[in-house]
């Protein structure tokens, strides 16, 4: 007879532990998609500056003075998104709550700036190819920002409900992982709009 | 509930009282509230692939009056606005409401049984999945039946889509429409790679998967990262159509080809997507009949996803006729020549299958096994195009609608009735009918070859595709005619299978579990399956758990009627990625009314955006954010929060 092959595992974690679990995998594909997405905003920008003749760019020396400290205030949103991640890992209640609600704070502060900064283009969504394109990739961007928000508003909830404790924790980690892909690919889209033309691509 | 974060699963046999335990833990609630919250990947995979015939047959009716149009020369059956219209939603028919889905609909419905799971990894997204597909195919058909079909083709090229040159709603719906789709699309992709990646049967490390596992999940993948390209695309048309921007009209300093690219930076890595799959079906399918493993597996293995890489390389291809540079050309064409070769390894790996077997002629063996010589036709003339002189000749001719129906048929249609034939034992318990198989097999082979064969030489005589009529050149009417007359022939032979699925239900031949001996899991489990799959979770030894007493490969066998019994709720077990070690014991989630509710949510929000309702677009997307408020809120079923008894 030749040997059976027979799982036995020994203590296994019943749910998900810790980030364990097809949820936290869930999540990884779905910020895959959606940082696709992105690529492809970008490629139409890269593709359409290439092919137009000099002048296609709106802005040859956009103006950084709103969306630089702003680009600063988002990532230090993602600092604190993190340290409410932390909170929840130490039992520290307080430190989750303060974390959360400032990292919410922060990227409302972020949205409302990016409305202003919208308003003082010169140029609107049918000026031409350029400005669709600024509108839209900031656009679809905002969306994700606002997404974001009520994922971090939601975390907020439901800890101050005391649902999370450092093992069971998988809907925080994320959640916040959704907060650091919306803060990085927006590194991705203030590059391409506001430094490239200084970088000389386009001008 | 009193339940620690850790246990040890206990380990049984199968019995009776274990499996009346399992049934009322996994069992669907009868009547309107189970039919509209389960989420059963059999009972989804079974509406998929129902839901997709319906629309293949559709879009076969659609192909039928276009081929009496195009019959004889000068025909005025059709005006050139309907044929615009049929020809349209026939593409969109057929290549996104029914060759993906078809698919799909066969992967929910197996994988889990393949993979020794009870059910995918998320239940409740595979039925959102299944209900946006739904929702979205209802959607475009109601473009077509109020006369607002796609009528650009399913490729859909601007500036013919744009709104000066097409100023109904026919691209609006179009348009949303495949965004919608797309929704559906991206989320079952995800759920396919996590299941694959993490709820297999302990021993099922990755060289032991099913071809078709392979096939689906590499298509998968593609699919997650190529949709955003076409959903990106038709949303920035409907942008240009709705709200004035300038994509893709150059007086604005957009750019026609850039819908080009967007939309074949998807279009090409999805053809590969409808066949990879289906050709996974005729690798595991086919050796059953052959009465002997796949010859070289890991070579099949690897061809798919080598396959799939060099795939989202060479969508320039569709594009060679459109002045791009030569350096450009260069390099797809040779990206295109060069996926020739991961793709004939298949092709060799079954010829050898056959040739060292002792075949078993079935109806199954007939479909699988034509495809093999259906595929070397549409890989040939596909090859041919890749060289982009010969492309100048035949694009936009019949040659290359030829060669898209050989692929499509012959690596999607073909295989995916041979699959009916060889599956449906295992969905409902019966044998489809084998004399009227041979019936079917030969009507649809002749009938396909009859149409689509001569169609090449119409192509090489100069015939353009995608016009409504033609003159009487020499040899065009012949050709037409024969193509014409295939073309019903090869509907019969559908409506045979059919008839025989309808007749087979009723009165077909009671099957056992494991009715062709077949060597993977799915034939462990009765025919039709239990609720919950697996009475056990089986430990997988060997790629042929069922064949090892047979192949006497030597060392340690599969246990199949001995292993974890997981019964103190709705539970399966989740392994390591590559290993498939046990790794932690999944919580499945009961069936809920979050995906119709979402859908719902979601199909208000369409049509209003198509109505450019703003009141509705609104109710619409409170819908949906409720819906998914509520389906991620922390449940202490899924033990997403921390157990009472642990605190402190």
């Amino acid at each position: 007879m030749a040997e059976v092959a027979l799982a036995q595992p020994r203590d296994l974690p019943v749910g998900p532990l810790h980030r364990q679990g097809v949820g936290w995998w869930g999540a990884g594909t779905l910020i895959a998609s959606e940082a696709a997405l992105f690529a492809y905003l970008l490629f139409s920008y890269y593709y359409l500056g290439a092919v137009n003749p000099v002048g296609w760019l709106l802005e040859p020396a956009p103006d950084l003075s709103l969306a630089l400290p702003n680009t600063a205030l988002l990532l230090a949103s993602s600092v604190f998104a993190w340290a409410g991640e932390s909170g929840v890992l130490h039992r520290s209640r307080a430190l989750a709550l303060t974390g959360f609600g400032v990292a919410f704070v922060l990227g409302t502060i972020f949205a409302v700036i990016q409305v202003f900064e919208w308003k003082a283009k010169t140029y609107g969504l049918g000026t031409s190819s350029y400005a669709s394109l600024y509108f839209v990739t900031t656009g679809f961007h905002m969306a994700h920002v606002v997404v974001g928000l009520l994922i971090l508003a939601a975390l907020f909830l439901w800890t101050v409900l005391d649902y999370f404790s450092p093992r069971r924790r998988v809907v925080v980690s994320a959640g916040v992982l959704y907060w650091h892909f919306v803060d990085a690919v927006w590194l991705f889209v203030f590059t391409t709009y506001y430094l490239t033309p200084y970088l000389g691509f386009g001008r | 509930m009193k339940a620690p974060d850790y246990r040890t699963p206990r380990v049984g046999i199968d019995s009776a009282e274990h499996q009346a335990k399992l049934y009322r833990i996994w069992e669907t609630a009868p009547g309107v509230k189970g039919f509209f919250t389960t989420v059963d990947h059999k009972v989804i995979g079974i509406r998929y692939i129902v839901t997709a015939f319906i629309f293949l047959a559709l879009g076969g009716m659609e192909a039928l009056v276009m081929r009496m149009q195009l019959a004889r020369p000068n025909m005025a059956l059709l005006t050139p606005d309907q044929y615009n219209q049929l020809f349209s939603t026939h593409g969109m028919t057929m290549i996104f409401l029914y060759a993906s889905p078809i698919l799909s609909g066969f992967s929910n419905y197996l994988w889990p049984l393949l993979l020794g799971s009870r059910d995918m990894a998320f239940p409740r997204l595979n039925a959102l999945s299944y209900w946006i597909y739904l929702a979205s195919g209802l959607f475009l058909y109601a473009g077509f039946l109020t006369g607002n079909g796609p009528n650009d083709g399913w490729f859909n090229y601007v500036p013919n889509a744009s709104r000066p040159f097409n100023p109904g709603l026919n691209e609006d719906f179009y348009a949303l429409g495949m965004v919608f789709l797309g929704i559906s699309v991206t989320v079952g992709a995800a759920n396919f790679i996590v299941t694959a990646f993490r709820t297999r049967a302990p021993g099922m490390s990755i060289n032991r998967l099913p071809i078709m596992v392979w096939g689906t999940l590499t298509a998968s993948v593609a699919n997650l990262i190529v949709v955003p390209a076409v959903s990106l695309a038709f949303f920035m048309l409907w942008m240009d159509r709705q709200f004035g921007t300038h994509f893709f009209d150059a007086a604005g300093g957009g750019q026609a080809l850039l819908w080009q690219h967007l939309f074949w930076i998807f279009g090409h890595p999805w053809v590969y997507a409808i066949v990879l799959p289906a050709m996974g079906m005729v690798s595991d399918g086919l050796p059953v009949f052959c009465r002997r493993p796949l010859v070289g597996y890991s070579l099949v293995a690897l061809s798919t996803v080598a396959t799939m890489i060099l795939g989202f390389g060479v969508w320039v291809h569709h594009m060679f006729a459109t002045g791009l540079p030569g350096l450009g050309l260069a390099f797809f064409s040779g990206a295109s020549i060069a996926i020739t070769l991961p793709s004939a390894v298949a092709v060799f790996a079954w010829i050898a299958t056959i040739w060292h077997g002792r075949p078993v002629i079935t109806t199954a063996f007939l479909f699988f096994s034509s495809m093999i010589l259906l595929f070397v036709i549409g890989g040939v003339s596909g090859f041919m195009t890749a060289s982009v002189p010969v492309d100048w000749q035949l694009t936009d001719t019949y040659f290359v609608v030829a060669h898209l129906h050989y692929v499509l048929i012959g690596i999607n249609v073909f295989p995916v009735v041979g699959a009916t034939y060889f599956w449906f034992p295992k969905m409902s318990g019966k044998f489809l009918d084998e004399k009227l198989g041979r019936w079917n097999f030969w009507t649809m082979f002749i009938g396909f070859n009859v149409a689509f064969l001569p169609m090449h030489l119409t192509g090489l005589l100069g015939m353009p595709r995608r016009v409504y009529t033609y003159n009487d050149y020499p040899g065009w009417a012949t050709l037409n005619l024969l193509t014409s007359v295939g073309a019903f022939i090869f509907a019969v032979g559908v409506l045979l299978f059919f008839v025989n699925v309808l007749k087979s239900l009723r009165v077909g031949a009671k099957a056992s579990a494991n009715p062709w001996d077949g060597p993977t899991l799915e034939w462990s489990v009765p025919s039709p399956p239990p609720a919950y799959n697996f009475a056990v979770i089986p430990t997988v030894a060997s790629r042929h758990p069922l064949w090892e007493s047979r192949l006497e490969e030597g060392g340690t066998v599969s246990s199949l009627d001995r292993g974890l019994l997981l019964d103190q709720g709705k539970e399966t077990i989740a392994t390591s990625a590559l290993d498939a070690q046990p790794d932690m014991i999944l919580e499945m989630p009961e069936d809920s009314y979050a995906p119709v509710v979402l859908t719902a949510g979601l199909s208000v929000l369409f049509v209003g955006l198509l109505l450019r309702n703003w009141i509705a677009v609104g109710v619409g997307a409170v819908i949906v954010a409720g819906g998914i408020l509520a389906w991620l809120w922390p449940s202490r079923e899924l033990r997403e929060r921390e157990p009472e008894v642990a605190h402190g």
